[in-house]
């Protein structure tokens, strides 16, 4: 296999198109399709036994599916050994090799593809240098701390230029505040490269710091694909907007253009048109309540939680809806049976 | 939670001291006897019993080996097949092991004979015409000694192997290795304690055997526990018999502290 020289990897499309996968009666995956621009960092987000790991290994060729074809670049690496792929995978416990140093577990990939040992030593040490352990050669991984540890992880995946970068959960063991900070330099990192890369988390804040894409996943299935925004503000369906961020959400009937309907008979104003007597889904993220709007809300305060940078109430309405709602935290906190008053414009509901 | 102290091991630790340590240094007594030290220049000066332990140490050494060889990939096949594989090969390794070693090495003496069942087929088969000496040499030995001892060796790499964390594997892999260096690059260095400690245990069971050397090596090979019991029984010298023991038991320790150092330099790095 030739070697590809330090340069930037340009290419690295990914395609995958009607991924099957079953494990006895478990759909681990169910027709999935996706499709990745080269220097593309897409998140799959999904909760545990969604598919999402499935899917991973897929790609990475540790699990063969049923149906399906996997391609990078054109070429079809469906049936080929992990071995050969040249896929760059970060482990969920980064899966360091114990008995080798850090200088060692970087050289591992290098060394598979018998590269010269200078341009070993050479790469090794510019790729250290990039994750910032310049001068951690010598050590072991144990004698690391945790972020550390995902770094030489880190270096170990890229140094050999693969054609896809793969992360599973990689930030799952390390706390919040490294968390972030490795988050938006692995994120700095894979577009300085311009390494085409798939991300797994079930942490949705996480998928939208670091995504140019979100790929949500349930069941096995891909629920929508779309950008962060996209997915926050104009989910598709009930599952991804339940399963990123906070909302409320009901379910109504247009009863005539503009206008839903819910079950308590509330009448809610939205930006709607469509065929009279559909049925649709209302989502109303809590933060965008103010205090009035198109759709006004009389409520009672049922619990009030203050969250230092903003305030987070749960309301019950006079007509049974209870209500979720997000305020900045200022002047006088609202206490539990204190009546208040919240309202919502039209174009801030999203229907779906 | 207050321990209990020393009391619920009391009646082990009599046993230990009237069974075990008592009748060591009873023998170690005899061994000096009067205050000489002469049986000990003797096992230790004339070279027929210097042969005696040099032949011991070559006999433990290749049984370790052999062990080595035929018990990695039996620790390694049962430590990475289905559960049911697995059950199913732990029958195979510890029924052996459950079995009387005398009962084993009778077993070996019918089919390893010079009319025994292996050369009966062999010579009817017309592969061979004479019978090969499988009986009452080295060989014979060493068939029989690996054959007790491989259980001893299994178990040890099959814990190690259990150990190794899989994602290491699959890392590997993804990192562009092939079978063959996943193996010398990852699963050898990584089960090397498990290696070792199968050795040493190996190796010291093997310096003090003696039913299976005593019957398959037909007196011809002499291995040190094969001598003592001679001495003990045929010469009723025990006072060479206890220098004997002592000597090996000096040896067995010395490699036993061998090992120790080695697996704690290891611990450190």
């Amino acid at each position: 296999m030739p070697t590809r020289s330090g340069q930037l990897s340009v290419a690295g499309h990914l395609s995958v198109t009607g991924l099957c996968r079953r494990f006895g009666e478990v759909v681990a995956l169910d027709e999935v399709s996706l499709d990745i621009a080269p220097g593309e960092l897409l998140t799959i987000l999904g909760p545990s036994g969604s598919g999402k790991t499935t899917l991973l290994k897929v790609v990475a060729g540790f699990e063969k599916p049923d149906a399906g074809r996997v391609s990078v670049d054109g070429q079809d690496i469906t049936a080929m050994p992990p071995a050969r792929r040249d896929i760059g995978m970060v482990f969920q416990n980064y899966a360091l090799f114990p008995h080798l140093t850090v200088a060692g577990n970087v050289a591992f990939p290098l060394e598979m593809r018998n590269v010269g040992r200078a341009e070993v030593a050479r790469r090794v040490g510019e790729t250290l240098a990039l994750v910032e352990l310049a001068g951690y050669g010598e050590r072991l991984p144990r004698q690391l701390s945790g972020g550390q540890q995902q770094r030489v992880a880190l270096a170990r995946a890229i140094v050999f230029n693969p054609r896809l970068l793969l992360l599973d959960e990689p930030f799952g063991a390390l706390d919040r505040k490294l968390r972030e900070t490795m988050q938006l330099e692995v994120r700095r990192l894979q577009k300085r490269l311009g390494l085409t890369t798939i991300f797994i988390t079930h942490d949705q804040e996480e998928a939208l710091v670091l995504s140019d894409r979100i790929a949500v996943m349930n069941r096995g299935a891909i629920q929508q694909v779309a950008g962060t925004m996209e997915i926050y503000e104009r989910p598709a369906n009930d599952f991804v907007a339940d399963f990123v961020g906070e909302s409320n959400i009901f379910h109504g009937t247009l009863t005539e253009p503009g206008i839903v309907t819910l079950s308590s008979g509330r009448r809610l104003l939205v930006n709607r048109d469509g065929k009279v007597g559909d049925r649709l889904g209302v989502l109303m993220r809590p933060e965008r309540f103010a205090d009035k709007g198109a759709n006004g809300f009389a409520a009672e305060v049922v619990e009030a939680v203050y969250l230092g940078a903003s305030l987070k109430l749960r309301l019950a309405c006079e007509d049974g809806l209870e209500l979720v709602v997000r305020q900045p935290a200022r002047g006088k906190l609202p206490v539990a049976g204190q009546r208040l008053e919240v309202g919502i414009d039209a174009d801030a509901i999203h229907v779906f | 939670m207050k321990t209990p102290g020393i009391f619920p091991a009391v009646p082990a630790l009599v046993l230990l001291f009237a069974f075990f340590l008592f009748p060591v240094v009873r023998m170690l007594g005899y061994s000096v006897d009067a205050g000489s030290f002469e049986w000990y220049a003797k096992a230790l000066g004339e070279g027929l019993y210097l042969g005696v332990f040099w032949n011991t140490f070559q006999i433990a050494l290749l049984v370790t080996l052999i062990c080595l060889l035929l018990g990695y990939p039996v620790g390694f096949l049962i430590a990475t097949t289905t559960p049911g594989w697995a059950v199913l090969g732990f029958i195979f390794v510890l029924l052996p092991l459950w079995t009387s070693v005398l009962v084993r090495t009778y077993a070996w003496m019918v089919l390893l004979g010079r009319n025994g069942v292996f050369n009966r087929w062999l010579i009817d088969s017309g592969i061979i015409s004479d019978p090969l000496p499988l009986l009452h040499n080295v060989t014979g030995v060493l068939i029989g000694m690996v054959h007790v001892l491989l259980p001893y060796m299994v178990l040890p790499i099959y814990g190690a192997v259990r150990r190794l964390d899989p994602a290491l594997v699959a890392a590997a892999e993804g990192l562009g290795a092939s079978d063959w260096r996943i193996f010398w690059r990852i699963y050898l260095p990584l089960t090397a304690n498990g290696i070792f400690a199968g050795s040493v245990l190996v190796f010291v069971l093997s310096l003090g055997f003696f039913i299976t050397p005593a019957l398959l090596g037909g007196g011809r090979v002499i291995m040190i526990a094969v001598l003592i019991e001679q001495e003990v029984r045929q010469t009723l010298n025990w006072p060479f018999a206890a220098a004997l023991s002592a000597v090996l038991l000096a040896a067995t320790l010395a490699v036993y502290a061998l090992a120790q150092r080695f697996t704690q330099s290891e611990a450190r790095t």
